[in-house]
């Protein structure tokens, strides 16, 4: 068994409340996880699973109030900013809005230098690393002289990954990357990350609402429900024929896109929800 | 390696990064105002040079003499001092009051504003406590009241001016702050390790910065005007010219001499308008960068290089009897800014038969929700509907308001958004009746009866609360029954749903979904439903009518559209899908995968 | 509700004490050299420290906040300092007068600027460009300036209204309309030039948001969905820009009294302070604050019914 790159150790996470005196909130009520390298888990959830909120705590943006975060056999649950730039050369990240992770007034070469400089790059070396970037993703070299703004949500994106990139680090956490994406653009730029794998050994953390995209580009999925992970499996098993009932109910709940199959999809699901309601009363 | 990208980019004209001062030089207002206000400076600066006599020089045989008499180009005071000479030398101590008070206010403010904004807790709410103090004080009285203290020192007087104009900064500051602290690109920037310091001079910062400029200019004009204020009422200082203290002389000799009071008044109030002035300029300046900055490039033209070049493929479109809604060969444009039009829907036809449901598929920029739009005739102001019919029962509608007469009766809408459409000043049940009084003229009581059996119809566990509740109590699958309970209220024939359950978790769009099927068959009523999921088409829809860059290229039966889409776009779409596509192959050898035990959970 | 009223109560209440002694401090800092300043610069060391133990300024600042503190409470202000006249009498008064004259200017502003925002937000056109002239103009002349001018043509050239004066509205209402016109008119103009331009940006914001396109989409008709919708909404936003008016205009009085030589608290402010008559000028400042602190709160009360949200924070 491979030695994991990145684990997670029964880790909690909760936000003050305004006002005196009032207990904080708890988002992750200690959930467990492990990323080896080259590997893709994905980490699929709704709206309050605190899948985001996952990710941003591996990535320091998020107050850890109790658990571990292993990354390369260190512990990184709580670093001062000295050591997070440290870290940033192997844990990276990219976000959901093409729009709003890219300041719209800096130039891509800019941007993407960013996180060179940062470390002490000089810039001569800078630029030639971001026209290496600017390939790797699939644009062009002059790409880096243009504003943010003359280039799509999936080019833009691409940016995001080149920034990503960067410092070629061993991990990068993507928080719903092609959700705000067009179907077309959705499966390339996840075939991107897919290649980018392949090519480079980086392992991802991928976080995202949507089954079908956690099913395409992971090895292992995660899925959680409100603070917790209910299910942690091969990611073939997990999206196709998953153990737990929330899993199940995930899938069922998606659409599929065959008018036959949909249909038969949601006579199984209506079946599912009457036997679960049924022993909801029987418990009683 | 794919590249797409690179014919997009062939397309897209270069843009230089927008200045926002050579936008203010085009405005001719913007660029009038910073040239007299240049005049002013420099003139006062001048002042002592170019004045024809010394200010405090006095002739009392030259006393109140009317402009233009004597060597006196504006007159002379009771005193025999020349207008025009003190006029140009006041310059000096109003302008210079004028900017200790702008440089003090911006430089607590914008301090005090970026540390509170950046850093928060404690520090903002002591900050804000102060600042709300101050700012319930009115300066005049303050500056009247501390006369008493300091004296007929007007720097010192302006300075505290400055201290108390700074809350306004402050505010301005700090709530800019927090929105850009909270923006993606200042998170990717603290991953990769930038110091606090560092992240706000390069990204706060800048964002900061105009409205700043805005804010300081109007802060220079209304600090002119209280000076001058206070000099009039005679708390200036004594010895040296103002325009304020002009005016107090003008004021006692009006009697005798009104045409004084004329000058100092154009004096301060061409300087205080071409602050005002330059202050728009510089604010529509900004807008129109940050418009140039946010819009993308690349707009209806998808990423894909498959081209319309085929014609469109349509099947089984029904003759006109049959129909409930047609729209025949439909165009919608929008100005685009050069004094053309840009149309965003181009010759769109499909029809709709009663109790049918059409989807209408398509990524962004397809047009499929300004098809919408103009059927319903809610446009925004500057969209028009540039060509083509719409028509209801066989009646066409007027092409500039569409549905309106409809609205509510007989077509309905259903929105995108949940939360962002619920109008937040009134609770649920007095949005849900309004309608069903005032459209649907029913009694307040068999409204409020409807709408309660509504909320209950669209899967809401407890009515009576969500009826007392407001917009803001509730969650945001909620919210969309109750807008969907809004639309289907007045019993109509045809319901337009833009996107319903985009906005949506899964399991949440699942429900609702059933909802929406469940009502439709119920009700006989039609629906066109605008989505780009072909999962939600496929467990809603009849028929499919596909649509790329304002045109449609398909329509036909929905199984016809999956089993064998004709048109090569349509092909792309349906190929793109990800779901019931292969997994990932397993990491290495992966057979036993050590995973924590399953969580009991509740659901 | 009535916690949201009972809170800003409480808050408005900890702001004027935090007020009284944030001006008392700065007035009172001088210490012995107030009483100096008070003789004039001939004075010896000992007249000034006479003068300075009968004024009770010798003692440490703290005591003599908490005595002036105890007093103000009872409502006793204590004595000017020059003219042995009880300090409460004189600001009690001349407070009338000036909220007379503040109260219907407010009342005029608030109704013009209001119709005139909403108007150019909903119909553009020609009123909109008025707005927008009116809002440079009227803030770039100063208002007193603008009362002088009315002074000159509607009192002296044209004899329509008093140049001076104040005539109490017991004694003549006719009188003291007259007596108000000019001076409000002077006010009212600066005031419209502020909110009006704000209040039509506000309306506009509302406008534009989803809630109203879905209000249209049920049929609802267009004025309604104005009045009850989107001037219901934009009420909140607009009270705020009338409270910042309302404080400018308190803070204006005291040119405004000048000009047309009216016996308000901005007059006894100015009077006094041109004296160094302190224990006048604190009055005035503290009764100033809690006027518009008190507007203030009327004003959140009626944010807090137009706007649900805002009860929560």
């Amino acid at each position: 068994m491979t030695a994991p790159l990145l684990e997670v150790r029964d880790l909690r996470v909760a936000y003050p409340r305004k006002g005196f005196r009032r207990p904080p909130v708890e988002i992750l009520h200690g959930v467990s996880l492990d990323v080896r390298p080259g590997e893709t888990v994905g980490l699929v959830g709704e709206s309050g699973s605190g899948k985001t909120t996952l990710g941003r705590a591996i990535l320091g943006l998020a107050p850890v109030t109790g658990g571990a975060i292993r990354f390369d056999s260190a512990d990184i649950t709580s670093v001062d900013r000295s050591d997070r730039r440290r870290l940033a050369r192997d844990i990276q990240v990219v976000f959901q809005d093409p729009y709003g992770s890219l300041n719209p007034a800096l130039r891509i070469e800019d941007i993407l230098a960013e996180p060179l400089r940062v470390q002490g790059v000089g810039r001569e070396a800078a630029r030639a690393r971001v026209r290496e970037l600017l390939g790797q993703v699939g644009l062009p070299e002059d790409a880096g002289g243009r504003l943010p703004r003359e280039f799509s949500g999936g080019q833009r994106q691409r940016v995001a990954i080149a920034r990503a990139l960067a410092l070629q680090p061993k991990l990068i956490v993507c928080d719903e990357p092609v959700s705000a994406l067009d179907l077309s653009t959705q499966a390339r730029v996840l075939d991107l990350f897919i290649e980018i794998q392949e090519r480079t050994g980086v392992a991802m953390l991928f976080v995202s609402h949507d089954l079908a995209v956690v099913r395409h580009v992971s090895h292992r999925v995660a899925v959680m429900y409100r603070g917790d992970i209910v299910e942690f499996g091969r990611g073939a098993v997990v999206t196709a024929d998953p153990d737990h009932a929330y899993t199940r109910r995930l899938l069922m709940a998606a659409p599929v896109p065959n008018p036959a199959e949909q249909q038969a999809r949601r006579a199984e699901r209506r079946a599912m929800l009457e036997a679960e309601a049924q022993a909801r009363a029987e418990a009683v | 390696m794919t590249t797409p990208t690179t014919q997009a980019l062939a397309t897209a004209r270069r843009r230089d990064r927008p200045s926002v001062f050579r936008a203010v030089l085009r405005n001719p207002l913007g660029a009038a105002s910073l040239i007299v206000i240049a005049l002013i400076v420099l003139i006062s600066v001048l002042a002592p040079l170019i004045a024809p006599y010394d200010p405090a020089y006095v002739d009392i045989t030259a006393a109140n003499v009317p402009p233009g008499a004597d060597g006196h180009l504006l007159g002379a005071d009771a005193s025999g001092r020349d207008v025009l000479s003190r006029l140009l030398v006041a310059g000096q101590l109003t302008l210079s009051g004028a900017a200790v008070t702008v440089v003090i206010s911006v430089l607590l403010g914008v301090i005090v504003g970026l540390v509170s904004g950046y850093f928060g807790k404690t520090f903002d709410l002591v900050a804000g406590w102060i600042s709300d103090l101050v700012l319930v004080l009115p300066s005049k009285i303050v500056l009247v009241a501390l006369f008493a203290v300091i004296g007929p020192n007007t720097l010192v007087t302006m300075a505290v001016l400055g201290v108390m104009v700074a809350p306004q900064f402050y505010r301005l500051v700090r709530n800019l702050v927090m929105g850009v602290k909270n923006e993606l690109y200042v998170d990717a920037a603290r991953v990769s390790g930038l110091s606090d310091a560092a992240i706000i001079g390069k990204h706060v910062l800048f964002a900061v910065r105009a409205p700043i400029i805005i804010q300081a200019a109007f802060v220079a004009g209304i600090a002119v005007v209280i000076q001058a204020g206070l000099e009039f009422i005679g708390l200036g200082d004594p010895n040296t010219p103002t325009w304020g203290g002009m005016l107090q002389d003008a004021f006692l000799a009006m009697y005798t001499a009104p045409t004084m009071l004329l000058w100092p008044g154009l004096a301060i109030g061409l300087f205080v308008a071409a602050c005002v002035l330059l202050g728009n300029a510089v604010r529509d300046a900004l807008e129109g960068t940050d418009a140039a900055l946010n819009v993308s490039a690349a707009p209806s033209t998808s990423t894909t290089a498959v081209r319309t070049v085929q014609k469109p493929v349509v099947i089984d479109d029904p003759a006109d009897e049959d129909v409930l809604l047609r729209v025949d060969d439909l165009s919608v444009g929008y100005p685009d800014g050069d004094g053309g039009v840009k149309r965003v829907v181009e010759s769109v036809s499909f029809s709709i038969r009663p109790g049918e449901v059409l989807g209408v598929v398509g990524e962004s920029g397809s047009g499929k929700s300004q098809t919408a739009f103009a059927i319903l005739g809610l446009l925004p102001s500057n969209g028009r509907v540039t060509g083509g019919r719409i028509l209801f029962e066989g009646r066409e509608l007027d092409p500039l308001t569409g549905a309106r007469r409809l609205r509510g009766t007989r077509v309905a809408y259903i929105p995108q958004e949940p939360m962002s459409n619920l109008d937040p000043a009134y609770r649920i049940g007095a949005q849900l009746m309004e309608p069903l009084v005032v459209v649907s003229r029913l009694s307040r009581a068999a409204a409020r009866e409807r709408a309660l059996s509504l909320l209950e119809r669209v899967g809401i566990a407890d009515p009576k609360r969500v009826f007392d509740s407001y917009p803001h109590e509730i969650s945001g699958g909620m919210a969309q029954r109750v807008l969907i309970a809004g639309a289907i209220a007045g019993e109509p024939d045809l319901i337009i749903a833009d996107e319903p359950t985009t906005a949506l978790d899964v399991t949440v769009q699942a429900e609702i979904l059933d909802i929406l099927r469940d009502l439709q068959r119920e009700r006989g009523m039609a629906m066109m439903l605008v989505t780009h999921n072909f999962g939600v088409v496929a467990d809603l829809c009849d028929r499919v009518v596909v649509m790329q860059t304002g045109r449609v290229v398909e329509a036909g039966s929905v199984e016809a559209i999956f089993e064998a889409p004709q048109h090569p776009y349509t092909a792309m779409l349906l190929g793109s899908i990800l779901d019931g596509g292969p997994a990932r192959p397993d990491y290495e050898d992966d057979e036993h995968v050590s995973a924590p035990a399953e969580k009991e959970v509740a659901l | 509700m009535l916690i949201f009223l009972l809170r800003r109560l409480i808050a408005g209440a900890v702001l004027v004490v935090a007020i009284s002694f944030v001006a008392f401090a700065l007035m009172y800092a001088g210490g012995v050299d107030i009483a100096r300043s008070i003789l004039g610069p001939e004075a010896t060391q000992e007249q000034a420290q006479a003068k300075a133990a009968e004024l009770g300024l010798d003692q440490p600042l703290l005591v003599q906040y908490g005595s002036w503190f105890t007093h103000m409470i009872t409502g006793d202000f204590g004595r000017s300092w020059f003219t042995a006249e009880s300090v409460s009498d004189a600001v009690v008064s001349r407070l009338g007068v000036t909220l007379s004259i503040v109260v219907v200017s407010l009342i005029a502003v608030a109704v013009i600027s209001v119709l005139l925002g909403v108007v150019a937000a909903i119909r553009r056109g020609w009123v909109d460009k008025v707005v927008q002239v009116l809002s440079v103009v009227g803030v770039a002349l100063p208002n007193f300036w603008v009362a002088l001018v009315l002074v000159l043509t509607l009192a002296i050239a044209v004899p329509l209204f008093p140049a001076t004066g104040f005539v109490q509205p017991r004694e003549s209402v006719s009188g003291w309309l007259l007596s108000i016109t000019l001076p409000v008119i002077a006010i009212t103009i600066g005031g419209i030039a502020g909110a009006a331009q704000q209040i039509r940006g506000s309306v506009l914001d509302v406008s534009r948001q989803d809630f109203v396109r879905t209000l249209r989409s049920r049929g609802l008709p267009e004025r309604r969905v104005i009045t009850n919708h989107i001037l219901r909404n934009s009420l909140g936003p607009a009270m705020t820009v009338l409270s910042l008016q309302f404080i400018a205009m308190i803070g204006g009085s005291v040119v405004i009294e000048k000009v047309f030589a009216i016996p308000g608290l901005g007059m006894l402010a100015l009077n006094a302070t041109l004296r160094g008559d302190i224990p006048i000028v604190m009055a005035v400042v503290m009764t100033m604050a809690v006027v518009v602190v008190i507007v203030n709160l009327l004003i959140d009360l009626v944010n807090g019914w137009a706007s649900p949200k805002v009860r929560v924070q």
